[in-house]
């Protein structure tokens, strides 16, 4: 095996750029996710089931189909409709999209670990339904749920790199473009896997840590 | 050590003539800084039937535990039919025994457990069959004729073909019995193995037990907080308390004239 | 969707082939590397579990593209090791999924109460018989809902290899896209036959779930539309 540090110094400039585009997507991917998995939970709620049944169909779709794929959809589909959007920003539509899919499953399962009883109170203190959600129902299921969306951040972080598919630039894709110029792979690549493992690691750690906390 | 850990001896096993099938030779084992036996000495002669009575938390189960192997002892030895349960000897010199040893010695001892720990994975007539066959390497036929028999001696013939989640506790409790039989043990080991059940199971279960009591030549000790069962058994009662004996003598003596306060003081609450 | 030709769906139905292929062998693989790290993180030898541990952490850690980058590229430059892509693929899949399988199969093992294994020490099994007769069959109804999750996650992560040139759906898709001009109707045909495959797979595992649970004897739950068990609170130690 030949190692060649000159090559991994030569590559940092650019590691660096697609560190910044990794987190930039992830930051904002995530926040998609949080608010439209909440948009998706509390929908199935909803007494209405011409509201309830296709937002089933919906997120489970997308949940049961590649990411990779609807990156591509969203790539390839959407120009054609005459609608156009930068690769980064397809990606982090496509990451939150994804990942709102999950997130409402996180916020449905901490929605019903919220007792029957609390919803009755509201009930009888005949509470509008609007506070109910927000007075009582979210702040007591928020808390419950804030490390399995931190796990899913994580997840998220390791699909990531999909994006550089559609030419986003960041982590792999830089690897790759440096490959492509240089003809070596071996350095580029390997200190970017090692750069998720560096990142996701403690990152699991911490979450753990929350979920003995927050969790029970 | 205590005066009394050691006179369990002198009447307890009339049998210290070498005949004793299991001896605890200065056993102490703690939990962290809680001290659950403290350099126990005693011994049970084989044949015996031996109650061990006392409040909770004075040892007794810890002492089953330590014969199964469930739990190390942290000073001591215990010897089973001459060999060493924990130890082997290498040159001269005793060294914690090896997964070999173990199994070995541990043959001759079967338990029965306070919650019955079942395999839920196997229906009634394979919990008994399973380690004859694996373990002791029986013909698959020779076992299940011998569940059979054990079966029928439990009360359980119709239920062979059973899931344990259709069982009552009691039968539950019975179908361990046989499992535990089906070993050929030369000791038998309960656990408390009335306490997690129903009142109207009780009975059932200690009338096989008295049964096999009567009719066997199986050494047994026996974790009990059923008075009444371990006088009709046993030969011989070890009264507990923090870690020692502190009166051991035949069930009449021990259940009617008492020497100790402690003694007297549990059976008053107990009885 | 008219313009799609016979051919063009036969590349397409070509490609399902090889996507059906890699999820059978990535979760073969998969499956046996969770049950030998699962188990080995139970193993009383701290350096077995160590190591053990360690593997899953570092191919947890780490992006299953980027992992699939490295056997594709660096491999074969670094240590001189050419795998045919299918392989490489399968390799890859495998290795990444069965580290978060081999959390399933820890959880699920230590999720049987020690009871069981002092009744098995009582009758004098060795530790491997316990292992297999008593342990294993009762952890394995549990291991079905998560490993159904991950299944779905496998089968998804296949699409990755057609970046690599791999020939599963995903690349039959760009090929019948470049040969149509017309992007819509080509991803959404093959978004519907990933989503026909992951039913199927989740209707598969449910029915195991349900063989499962009869053997202990346990009644099995109702489910919903498209199968239970989904992640519902994905917690550090379920998958994905």
């Amino acid at each position: 095996m030949q190692w060649d540090w000159s090559a991994v110094a030569d590559f940092m400039p650019r590691f660096w750029d697609g560190v910044l585009v990794t987190l930039q997507a992830l930051v904002l991917g995530s926040l998609i996710a949080f608010a439209l998995g909440l948009v998706w939970a509390i929908a199935q709620r909803s007494a209405l089931k011409a509201v309830r049944w296709p937002v089933t169909v919906i997120t489970e779709f997308v949940r049961n189909t590649p990411l990779l794929v609807q990156l591509f959809f969203l790539y390839f589909v959407l120009p054609e409709w005459n609608i156009t959007f930068s690769a980064l920003t397809t990606g982090i539509i496509g990451l939150g999209l994804h990942y709102s899919t999950y997130t409402a499953e996180v916020y449905r399962a901490g929605i019903d670990g919220v007792p029957v009883g609390q919803w009755e109170a509201c009930t009888a203190l005949n509470m509008p339904r609007g506070r109910t959600w927000t007075a009582v129902v979210l702040p007591q299921a928020i808390r419950r749920v804030v490390p399995a969306l931190g796990n899913y951040v994580i997840a998220m972080l390791k699909d990531s790199p999909m994006i550089a598919t559609i030419g986003a630039l960041e982590l792999l894709g830089q690897a790759r473009q440096f490959s492509a110029v240089t003809f070596q792979p071996t350095e580029p690549i390997t200190v970017v896997g090692i750069a998720f493992i560096l990142i996701a690691y403690p990152a699991s750690l911490l979450m753990r840590a929350l979920e003995r906390r927050l969790v029970r | 050590m205590s005066a009394e850990n050691t006179t369990p001896n002198d009447h307890a096993n009339p049998a210290v003539d070498g005949s004793e099938l299991i001896r605890f030779d200065k056993v102490t084992k703690r939990f962290g800084d809680n001290v659950v036996l403290d350099n126990l000495c005693f011994d049970v002669a084989s044949g015996k039937h031996v109650t061990l009575i006392g409040p909770s938390g004075s040892g007794k189960t810890t002492i089953l535990r330590l014969l199964m192997t469930l739990v190390k002892p942290d000073e001591g030895t215990i010897k089973v039919a001459g060999d060493y349960l924990t130890h082997e000897e290498k040159g001269g010199r005793l060294v914690p025994a090896g997964e070999r040893h173990v199994r070995e010695v541990r043959k001759s001892i079967g338990m029965v457990f306070q919650q019955f720990n079942l395999f839920p994975n196997m229906k009634v007539l394979r919990n008994i069959t399973e380690a004859p066959v694996h373990v002791l390497g029986m013909g698959k036929d020779e076992a299940e004729e011998r569940a059979r028999e054990l079966l029928e001696l439990v009360g359980l013939t119709d239920q062979m073909d059973k899931h344990l989640s259709q069982l009552s506790g009691g039968q539950q409790q019975r179908v361990a019995i046989a499992r535990a039989l089906a070993m050929r043990p030369q000791v038998l080991l309960l656990d408390e193995v009335t306490s997690a059940l129903d009142p109207e199971l009780v009975a059932g279960v200690l009338d096989v037990l008295r049964d096999i009591a009567h009719t066997t030549d199986i050494t047994m000790l026996c974790v009990t907080h059923e008075m009444g069962f371990a006088r009709d058994i046993s030969d011989d009662v070890l009264m507990f308390d923090e870690g020692r004996v502190i009166e051991s003598g035949a069930p009449e003596k021990i259940f009617s004239e008492p020497e100790h306060d402690r003694t007297r003081e549990f059976l008053s609450a107990v009885l | 969707m008219t313009d799609l030709t016979t051919g063009l769906w036969g590349l397409l139905f070509q490609g399902v082939w090889v996507t059906i292929q890699l999820t059978v062998l990535g979760a073969a693989l998969g499956a046996f590397v969770a049950f030998v790290v699962g188990v080995a993180r139970t193993n009383r030898l701290w350096i077995v579990r160590f190591l053990s541990g360690l593997y899953m952490e570092i191919f947890r850690g780490t992006s299953a593209l980027v992992l699939m980058f490295w056997v594709f590229f660096v491999l074969p430059v670094a240590f001189g090791w050419q795998l045919v892509p299918m392989w490489a693929a399968v390799l890859s899949l495998g290795l990444t999924y069965g580290a978060y399988g081999s959390e399933i199969v820890r959880g699920a093992l230590a999720s049987v109460p020690p009871a069981q294994r002092e009744a098995g020490i009582a009758l004098n099994f060795t530790p491997w018989q316990r292992l297999r007769k008593i342990v294993l069959p009762q952890a394995w109804p549990g291991m079905i809902p998560p490993a159904n999750n991950l299944l779905i996650e496998l089968l998804k992560g296949t699409a990755l290899v057609s970046v690599l040139g791999v020939g599963d759906i995903a690349f039959g898709a760009s090929l019948v896209r470049n040969a149509l001009g017309d992007s819509a109707p080509v991803y959404t045909i093959i978004l519907v036959m990933y989503f026909v495959i992951a039913f199927v797979l989740t209707r598969g595992m449910r029915a195991l779930e349900r063989q499962a649970k009869a053997n202990l004897g346990q009644a099995p739950e109702r489910s919903r539309l498209f199968g239970k068990g989904r992640p519902a609170a994905a917690t550090s130690t379920g998958g994905k």
